[in-house]
């Protein structure tokens, strides 16, 4: 099956680890990987700011970059969801439309393409961990996935998972949220990390890298004794 | 725009408009670990009750659905719907006045008032009655208008506003209130809930004998009979109504439902979501004034201001009109993170929580109220908790977009997003420059970011750049 991947502005920019133990989890299970070296972005940022006109010349690019493709999987609910329930929005009554909902289709975020198209949920990982699982915004609620991460975190051998309170709270990221309102977007992840300490676990681990990146430089920047990581991390550690 | 009435703010509590004065209450607030503590109890109690509340519907999805149509029939024939209710209203003795802002509203209400000499005005919990500043506007004219909801007495005797649109005091611990009580009315000091209610009951009650007018809000006006619908806990709010001489309601022309029937899907609805209840314990339908031949007692004139107050901006915008159709639940509210962070006053508007930050920059202006949809993580739990199926994030981003369009954003984000746009158009610019060279750009860009957080770590090569290395052949 041959699978291309989309890979987030900013996880090509900050955490391309991640991205690369996708590709090797995506490889495991028997996909050929594609790389279309072009792209660049999903134009979620310029939209969830207001300026949809900005937005749009990215997605047409998007468009354009994913054009012939079969499957195109990402690692983050929030782009793939973005692309799934926006796009449509963006594009409507417009040439792009008819493009667009065979895009939407075919679009997965990591966890759901390996658990309901692959229906594959054990890559013999080894994480001899005690961790948490957040839930993001984006996952649950613009791609409805709450099992599928947790199914593929009960293989990993020596992975034990310990569920927080509030699991499926905001972390207070929301992009340009946490730079315009700062204090406020903070407050919310002292909350999750504080969250995360009551279950003694060593690391926070999600779909999303965005909720993660604020998650984590909050609590380094307070020397909190918690790690995240991305699940395709969890999924490629140990062989 | 200033407007008359704005004078008439609460001054105890800082509700200055605008970005800055926002941004300096909520981050006090989001810092108040006894606030945040405080407000988690209250709506951890909330939330254990609506589950079962949520058990009364034998299909929950589809009477939220229900319910969103519902008042889409109402909203998209407002233009009749409330001429039916005035016309079936007015058949029964009442009197309906069009009120185009808060100042029409307040002229009327006092001319109404001077009429009968009125000293004492009792009311009920009405969020549209905070909207226009009642209670200030008739205490400058000699008026005392006493707040009868138990909540709602709480806030007025601290001089507050409500803190929520259903839980007035949810901000006060029980030992709060008994210090408030102390202070103001020289109780003791330790008394608990109960016995704080009783003092209440007893100096209200003295006030529905005083009072020659009794206002209430609503929680539906019914079209097809021209009545209005209270819903309450107290007894307070069916007594405000029924005991003085006068009754004037004042109402959104948002609250509108079709038909009598539809209260059936709208009482428990609104309880269900408003405080885990079936249904409340006082629920009233009021048709007019009393009826001579008919009727022993009840008020000689029903009034029924009908306010619009910016609402008919919302409902020219065919996206924003949605947001009519709210019921004022209050479970947004609850639902939000940022609201369980900074607390109803820290917005500076009478609706606050993600309803607010739709409502609000429509009903009170762009300039001034803009800044609440941008203080939104967008996280989609206020549309997942809709029992009327508002798409609130959605509407909230909505308004990021419409100050985008009227050319209100600023011009160092408008110039932020070219480049953004002039980068992701290009792999080249994406991978120029080594990461020590984006940490400090990016650095000196966020500076917000570095506040609560250790600063950005680029990559030294993009995955793209990796990538390619990789697969030169």
């Amino acid at each position: 099956m041959k699978v291309s991947i989309f890979v987030p502005c900013f996880i090509d920019q900050l955490y391309p680890q991640v991205a690369f133990n996708m590709v090797k989890v995506l490889q495991k299970a028997g996909c050929e990987v594609d790389y279309n070296a072009n792209q660049t972005c999903c134009g979620q940022p310029a939209f969830n700011a207001g300026f949809y006109e900005d937005s749009k010349d990215i997605c047409r690019k998007f468009l354009k970059d994913f054009k012939d493709t079969e499957y195109i999987v990402a690692p983050s609910a929030s782009c793939v969801g973005f692309v799934k329930n926006n796009y449509s929005k963006l594009f409507e009554n417009s040439s792009e439309g008819a493009e667009v909902n065979v895009l939407k289709e075919k679009i997965y975020e990591f966890t759901d393409f390996l658990v309901n198209v692959l229906k594959q949920e054990d890559f013999n990982a080894v994480f001899e961990n005690k961790i948490t699982y957040h839930d993001s915004c984006a996952a649950l609620r613009e791609c409805h996935i709450k099992k599928e991460p947790r199914a593929l975190l009960d293989h990993v051998k020596g992975l034990e998972l310990v569920e927080m309170n509030d699991v499926e709270t905001c972390c207070g990221f929301g992009g340009s949220f946490a730079v315009k309102f700062e204090d406020i977007s903070g407050a919310m992840a002292d909350q999750k990390v504080n969250n995360a300490l009551q279950t003694d676990a060593k690391y926070i681990v999600s779909t999303d890298m965005s909720c993660l990146m604020h998650i984590d430089g909050y609590a380094k920047k307070r020397q909190l004794p918690v790690k995240c990581l991305h699940i395709a991390d969890v999924l490629a550690s140990g062989w | 725009m200033a407007k008359k009435n704005d004078t008439l703010e609460y001054s105890k509590i800082d509700s200055r408009p605008g970005e800055p004065a926002f941004k300096a209450r909520s981050s006090v607030k989001a810092k108040d670990i006894e606030h945040r503590r405080k407000i988690n109890f209250n709506i951890g109690r909330y939330n254990a009750v609506v589950p079962v509340g949520k058990t009364q519907f034998y299909d929950l999805e589809t009477a939220r659905m229900m319910a969103k149509n519902k008042k889409w029939e109402a909203i998209e024939h407002l233009d009749r719907s409330l001429l039916q209710f005035e016309e079936e209203l007015v058949k029964r003795g009442g009197e309906v006045i069009w009120a185009q802002d808060a100042d029409e509203a307040l002229a009327n209400i006092l001319e109404i008032c001077k009429a009968v000499n009125c000293k004492t005005v009792v009311k009920s919990k009405s969020m549209v009655t905070e909207e226009i500043h009642l209670n200030a506007f008739l205490g400058q004219n000699g008026i005392d208008s006493i707040e009868t909801d138990l909540g709602e007495y709480i806030q007025q005797l601290d001089e507050e506003p409500p803190y929520h649109i259903v839980t007035p005091a949810m901000h006060k611990s029980k030992e709060d209130v008994a210090r408030l009580f102390a202070n103001k009315l020289g109780t003791e000091p330790n008394l608990n809930p109960s016995q704080l209610t009783q003092i209440a009951r007893y100096k209200l009650r003295e006030k529905y004998v005083q009072a020659e007018v009794g206002v209430t809000g609503a929680n539906f006006l019914i079209a097809e009979t021209g009545s209005i619908a209270l819903t309450e806990n107290e007894g307070n709010g069916r007594l405000s109504a029924g005991f003085p001489k006068i009754h004037i309601a004042i109402v959104g022309i948002e609250k509108v439902i079709p038909k009598l029937e539809d209260l059936a899907l709208f009482w428990p609805l609104l309880s269900t979501y408003g405080t885990g209840q079936f249904v409340t314990a006082y629920n009233s339908i009021i048709s007019g004034p009393r009826q001579k031949n008919s009727e022993p007692d009840g008020p000689e004139r029903m009034i029924v201001i009908l306010l619009d107050n910016g609402r008919t901006k919302m409902l020219a915008d065919a996206k924003t009109r949605e947001a009519m159709f709210c019921i004022r639940c209050g479970s947004c509210l609850n639902a939000c993170p940022i609201y369980k962070n900074i607390g109803g006053h820290a917005y500076g508007t009478t609706y606050s929580g993600p309803i607010g930050k739709v409502i609000t920059p429509w009903l009170r202006g762009m300039p001034d109220y803009k800044h609440l949809s941008n203080s939104s993580s967008l996280c989609g739990n206020c549309t997942e908790v809709c029992p009327v199926k508002i798409n609130i994030h959605e509407l909230i981003l909505n308004n990021r977009h419409e100050a985008v369009v009227r050319g209100e954003s600023k011009l160092s984000e408008r110039l932020a997003w070219k480049m953004w746009k002039v980068s992701s158009n290009s792999r080249a610019l994406m991978n120029a420059g080594n990461g020590n060279l984006k940490n400090k750009v990016v650095g000196s860009l966020f500076k917000a970011w570095n506040k609560h957080h250790t600063p950005l770590e680029f990559a030294p090569k993009t995955f793209n750049q990796m990538w390619k290395e990789q697969h030169k052949n």
